[in-house]
């Protein structure tokens, strides 16, 4: 029986001709990654064990990014233990305030994560590496403390949904739409446990971003990752970003598959996740007049250069509906800088946004933009549980960053046209 | 191990943040964690819960977030185990990392049962009920996890 792309990596990093779905390894970390809520968990367990030193200092990476720059007092500890931390063993890859993004949008950046790796991080968007042809999967803290350890991870080898793409995505049209379009279709627990892998002739016409955007979501599916083919757009990506090799694995032709799903690419629609689960999807046919109060554009599932493109190209020259607050995000210094020198930025404010510094911030509920009670958001993250941006009683409404801007400028949310 | 407890239950989906709201993640202390578990889904439940309860959910329990928070709000709250009909995998693992008994199991339970579970022979009683079901009992690999108490011990030879 061959192997899916996943279990070909998980075989490598275990030093197995073969795996099978099911079977628990222990793996070869690659890269481990922390942030600001998760490293000191990992931190005060690793300290618990007689290790004096990490496996590797240059396989381990601290992101500093959710409550960053710090919101109180007690964030501003957490950043301070990992801070010290990270100094303490010679962490390369510690990324702090002036320098740090949020975290799965930096690391593609800084070329940290190639093709053929296996990554763990903890925190569950550690999946959208996947987008480059790696493993990589959200774990807890303990595991992080095991991998900065030891460097290895126990992990059980997942079996596999494949998602068999076709055509292209239409105008307005976006790799938010399409995984939403998939969570609402398979449900918030439709892939658990499994991998999501993406194949097909229509792979080849979505841009890293959008794969980076679509694998970032696997997890709202309950999978452990979301993977695509490594083609000549990731190669470029690659080598653009890294100076790492890339290592390619393929599918084998009898890979063992729990279901194929069929996707005409052409047939997705703009697409928005009603509160407050993922899966209550709509779309503009079947849409009732929502008003909102916020907008955001950001997060490690749209905060990238693309995406405030898209944004800027839907605001430019135009004002945002009067009483609503439109907040973006930038997701790393990079895209912001870029972003300033494209003019984008300068099109936010003359339409009445606010610029934020690269945080995850409201995307969580932490800070910068926290809804009251009754109000309504429409956000490009990825999340929309009860309370995920604030009051239990706030709503969030999950869309593209096209939709969301089309939206700010309504008031209420409607199509980018 | 045998378990036995009061419990209390909830639905499908319930997501780490219910169980531990973002806003209380500036902080890694267990008993601070605990104070504000499941605050957004349940907000008399630190105030009812006993040690040794029993939380009970359907589908997809811990979905969301990677933070381990959440089981260890849970665990510090003195709640004895979790019983769902299926677990978010981060939370599954995390659970069994930081030694928070679970149990993957579609029985009938409801608000306020005693339940009692054996888990080396995969067994939940509902004593309220007088119902039994089988579950499947962990893997070897995680069984010795669990009888370390947790993953560090597992792995630093009962040092962590
Ligand atoms: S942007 Fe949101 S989803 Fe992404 S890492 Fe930050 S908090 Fe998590």
């Amino acid at each position: 029986m061959g192997m899916t792309m996943t279990q070909k990596i998980l075989a490598a990093h275990c030093g197995k001709q073969s795996v099978k779905a099911g079977e628990i390894i222990m793996a070869d970390v690659d890269l481990a990654l922390g942030n600001d809520i998760t490293a000191p968990v990992a931190i005060n367990e690793f300290n618990k064990t007689d290790c004096k030193k990490v496996f590797d200092k240059n396989k381990i990476t601290f992101v500093l990014d959710h409550f960053t720059p710090n919101k109180d007092i007690k964030s501003a500890e957490q950043c301070k233990q990992t801070r010290d931390f990270a100094q303490q063993m010679g962490i390369v890859n510690f990324f702090d305030v002036g320098e740090m993004g949020i975290e799965h949008a930096l690391l593609p950046e800084k070329g940290l994560v190639v093709a053929g790796d296996l990554v763990i991080g903890a925190d569950s968007h550690t999946c959208t590496y996947g987008a480059l042809g790696a493993f990589s999967s959200g774990v807890g803290s303990t595991d992080l403390a095991a991998a900065m350890a030891t460097g290895k991870i126990w992990l059980k080898v997942p079996p596999a949904i494949r998602f068999n793409l076709t055509g292209q995505l239409p105008s307005h049209v976006y790799g938010k739409d399409l995984i939403l379009q998939i969570i609402g279709m398979i449900g918030v627990d439709g892939a658990l446990y499994k991998s999501m892998e993406f194949t097909g002739e229509g792979v080849k016409t979505i841009s890293i971003s959008d794969r980076l955007c679509i694998a970032n979501m696997a997890i709202e599916t309950g999978a452990k990752n979301g993977i695509f083919p490594v083609d000549q757009k990731t190669l470029d990506f690659i080598k653009e970003h890294s100076s790492r090799q890339p290592v390619v694995y393929q599918a084998d032709d009898d890979a063992e598959y729990e279901q194929v799903i069929d996707i005409d690419l052409s047939q997705v629609k703009q697409t928005v996740a009603f509160p407050h689960l993922q899966e209550n999807t709509r779309t503009f046919d079947d849409m009732p007049e929502i008003r909102i109060d916020q907008v955001v554009i950001g997060s490690c599932t749209n905060g990238r250069l693309e995406d405030l493109q898209v944004a800027a190209e839907i605001m430019h020259g135009k004002k945002v509906a009067k009483g609503i607050r439109v907040i973006i995000i930038p997701a790393t210094q990079k895209i912001y800088l870029e972003a300033i020198e494209l003019g984008l930025i300068r099109t936010f404010i003359e339409a009445g946004c606010v610029v934020s510094t690269p945080t995850c911030g409201p995307c969580l509920g932490g800070h910068m933009g926290i809804l009251a009670k009754g109000e309504r958001c429409i956000a490009t993250t990825n999340r929309n549980f009860v309370g995920r941006m604030g009051h239990t009683e706030s709503e969030v409404y999950l869309a593209s960053p096209a939709v969301a801007a089309a939206s700010a400028l309504a008031g209420k949310i409607v199509p980018a046209v | 191990m045998k378990l036995k407890g009061t419990v209390f239950k909830y639905g499908d989906n319930v997501d780490t943040d219910v169980i531990i709201p973002a806003r209380y993640l500036n902080t890694p202390n267990h008993q601070e964690l605990a104070s504000h578990c499941l605050e957004d889904l349940d907000a008399t439940f630190t105030k009812r819960v006993k040690p040794g309860d029993i939380i009970a959910a359907d589908s997809n329990f811990g979905c969301g977030s990677s933070r381990e928070h959440a089981p260890i709000a849970i665990k510090a709250s003195g709640v004895s185990a979790v019983v769902a009909k299926s677990f978010a995998r981060i939370f599954y693992r995390n659970a069994i990392n930081i030694g928070l008994p679970i149990v993957e199991c579609d029985a009938q339970i409801d608000e306020g049962d005693q339940i009692e579970i054996d888990f080396d022979n995969g067994k939940l009683h509902n004593i309220t009920k007088n119902q039994s079901s089988d579950f499947a009992p962990f893997p070897d690999f995680l069984q010795n996890i669990i009888a370390a108490g947790g993953l560090l011990n597992s792995i630093s030879g009962g040092k962590a």
